[in-house]
């Protein structure tokens, strides 16, 4: 696997808190897109279909119901 | 449970108003620490309080290394230690699983340990008890302050008391009576902030358990779906537990006893306790726009207010009090009072702002505000089973650290350092001859010292540490031999100095005085 999940930024609740503020200066119904938008500007930053393909693998774990 | 005498003062006799050097409003932590840190400067401290009795039930209960640090060098850390419970691993718990686990204090040779928990009754006992050992301190209990009015030169106080009202007047007076403050009401100052919507129960229970000394909190718990909880050892076989219970719970139901026991027992699995305490709670975050009003000061909660996930809140006013006492006694010597107490209000303010930024952050993270703060919440929560990504978001209380302070007193940097703590930081123990550090800073007077790394020239107005047979100082500190810190009378960094810079020493002193 290449997608480094360790912790990377010095202060992880500042970045938290970062996605926190954005949706909140947005209507909620507009939240996904928003989010969308993010994806698609994160993964052309890292510019990378292994990395991409790896945080999908483990997104999905993550968000499907059964406990793995 | 510890009940005091009012007294009658030779005061209220008076055919003119006395006058004081500092009135203190308050025989709170706050209040008594300030209190008693004056005395021991030498300066004669009037306490006011408008009850008679330590209030029971459930307040603080985490003090932090910082705050015992002051409260050894008052003198009154001893039973403090004795009495609490020493802890310093937290786990955080996603339903019956562990994702999260934190160690306070990996560093060894500090004297005091990274945190206790004991009742803030406990506490208050015994710094009451001290202050009563201290010859400069009169403390009137039924002393309940109904008016302030400045008048340039003085404060003048009007005092309500079983034998009716009096009249004083005081150089200083320090408001350290609380959230509710009355003084600031009557200043008609503004405390604003945000309120959390969200309910919490706050049971104090009594029992026998083999709970490991740590602190504990889940997320969506299987005895508490949905919501979080917290369990915390205090000393006497009682344990503090925290049940979030949403926006729309009835207070005037939800504090019943038959009410509260059964999601007691859920979570205990038994029910073999008691009930010592029992409180609901709606957390704010807020703070004054500035400490200081003139010759009327704010410390504590009646200057700030957080949220309890931190440990946030008595601990950062015993650092407002650590913080004020020397400089308000520096000013009664003829110091400059507008550069002494603009620092106070400058360097307690940012750690005000510090505290409220961090509990409002892990307040939200508890008890989301949105629909999507929730899915993002649940979400690092997934990730943290398993994934270091998601384990250092998860956010259930960041615990107090005293702040460092971007101060007008402080000298920058001149030279390069790779270690040690910079500029308007607190003073980082280490082990020092039969003791520590922070024995030597408390031998020494708590007042302004030049801690070097070996012999040095004298810098007149100072005392001197030399640390340099510390094992650790060295490291700790960044230092090679000839190199010395400033430390102000509170222990915080003033400057530093390589060896060839120590000529510079005396004017970072005279800038740490509030001098031009």
């Amino acid at each position: 696997m290449t997608l480094r999940t360790e912790s990377r930024f010095a202060d992880p609740d500042a970045a938290y808190r970062l996605l926190v503020e954005a949706h909140r200066k947005i209507d909620p119904e507009h939240g996904p897109a928003l989010d969308a938008a993010l994806v698609l500007l994160l993964a052309n930053h890292i510019g990378d279909p292994a990395v991409l393909a790896d945080a999908i693998a483990v997104a999905v774990k993550v968000v499907s119901p059964q406990r793995q | 449970m510890f009940q005091f005498a009012y007294r009658r003062s030779p005061d209220q006799d008076r055919s003119s108003p006395p006058r004081h050097d500092v009135v203190v409003v308050g025989a709170g932590p706050v209040g008594l620490t300030l209190a008693i840190d004056l005395a021991q400067r030498g300066r004669r401290v009037l306490l006011l309080d408008d009850a008679d009795r330590i209030g029971e039930g459930s307040r603080a209960i985490c003090f932090s290394k910082r705050a015992l640090e002051v409260w050894d060098r008052l003198g009154v850390a001893a039973p403090m230690l004795a009495k609490g419970v020493q802890w310093q691993v937290g786990k955080v718990f996603l339903r019956d699983e562990q994702v999260y686990r934190f160690d306070l204090l990996a560093e060894p040779g500090h004297k005091m340990p990274a945190f206790i928990n004991l009742q803030q009754y406990y506490a208050e006992a015994f710094l009451v008890a001290r202050a009563g050992e201290l010859p400069g301190i009169d403390l009137r209990w039924k002393n309940k302050v109904t008016a302030v009015a400045d008048r340039g030169g003085h404060v003048a106080v009007t005092i309500d008391t079983p034998d009716g009202p009096y009249e004083l007047e005081a150089s200083h007076l320090v408001a350290c009576d609380g959230a509710r403050s009355p003084i600031r009401a009557m200043l008609g100052a503004a405390f604003i902030g945000e309120t959390f919507e969200d309910q919490f129960l706050i049971a104090d229970v009594k029992m026998r358990a083999e709970f490991p000394t740590e602190r504990w909190f889940w997320f969506d718990p299987p005895f508490h779906t949905g919501q979080s909880a917290l369990l915390h050892k205090q000393p006497d076989d009682v344990w503090r537990i925290d049940l979030q219970l949403g926006r729309d719970a009835d207070p005037e139901v939800e504090r019943r006893p038959e009410r509260v026991r059964p999601r007691i027992e859920r979570m205990l699995g038994h029910g073999d306790f008691e009930f010592e305490w029992i409180s609901l709670y709606r957390f704010q975050c807020r703070r004054m726009e500035r400490f200081v009003h003139g010759r009327v000061i704010f410390a504590g909660d009646s200057a700030h207010q957080v949220s309890p996930f931190g440990a946030r809140g008595a601990n950062s006013g015993v650092e407002d009090a650590e913080n004020l006492a020397w400089k308000l006694d520096l000013t009664l010597s003829g110091g400059n009072a507008a550069a002494l107490l603009g620092s106070y209000d400058a360097e307690r303010v940012q750690a005000a702002d510090d505290n409220i930024l961090n509990s409002t952050r892990a307040t939200d993270f508890i008890a989301p505000h949105s629909e999507y703060e929730r899915m993002l919440r649940n979400v690092a929560l997934g990730l943290a089973r398993g994934h270091e990504v998601g384990k250092r978001m998860v956010n259930a209380g960041r615990l107090s650290q005293p702040s460092l302070y971007a101060s007008p007193l402080s000298t920058p940097d001149h030279d390069a350092w790779d270690a040690g703590p910079p500029p308007g930081a607190h003073l980082r123990d280490v082990p020092l001859g039969d003791g520590f550090l922070t024995d030597a800073f408390r031998a020494a007077g708590c007042r302004f010292t030049v801690l070097r790394d070996g012999a040095g020239p004298e810098v007149p107005g100072a005392a001197v540490i030399d640390a340099a047979a510390s094992p650790l100082f060295a490291a700790r500190y960044g230092t090679r031999p000839g190199d010395a810190y400033l430390l102000r009378p509170d222990g915080y960094v003033a400057g530093r100095f390589r060896a060839a810079a120590a000529g510079a020493i005396p004017a970072a002193l005279h800038r740490a005085r509030g001098a031009a």
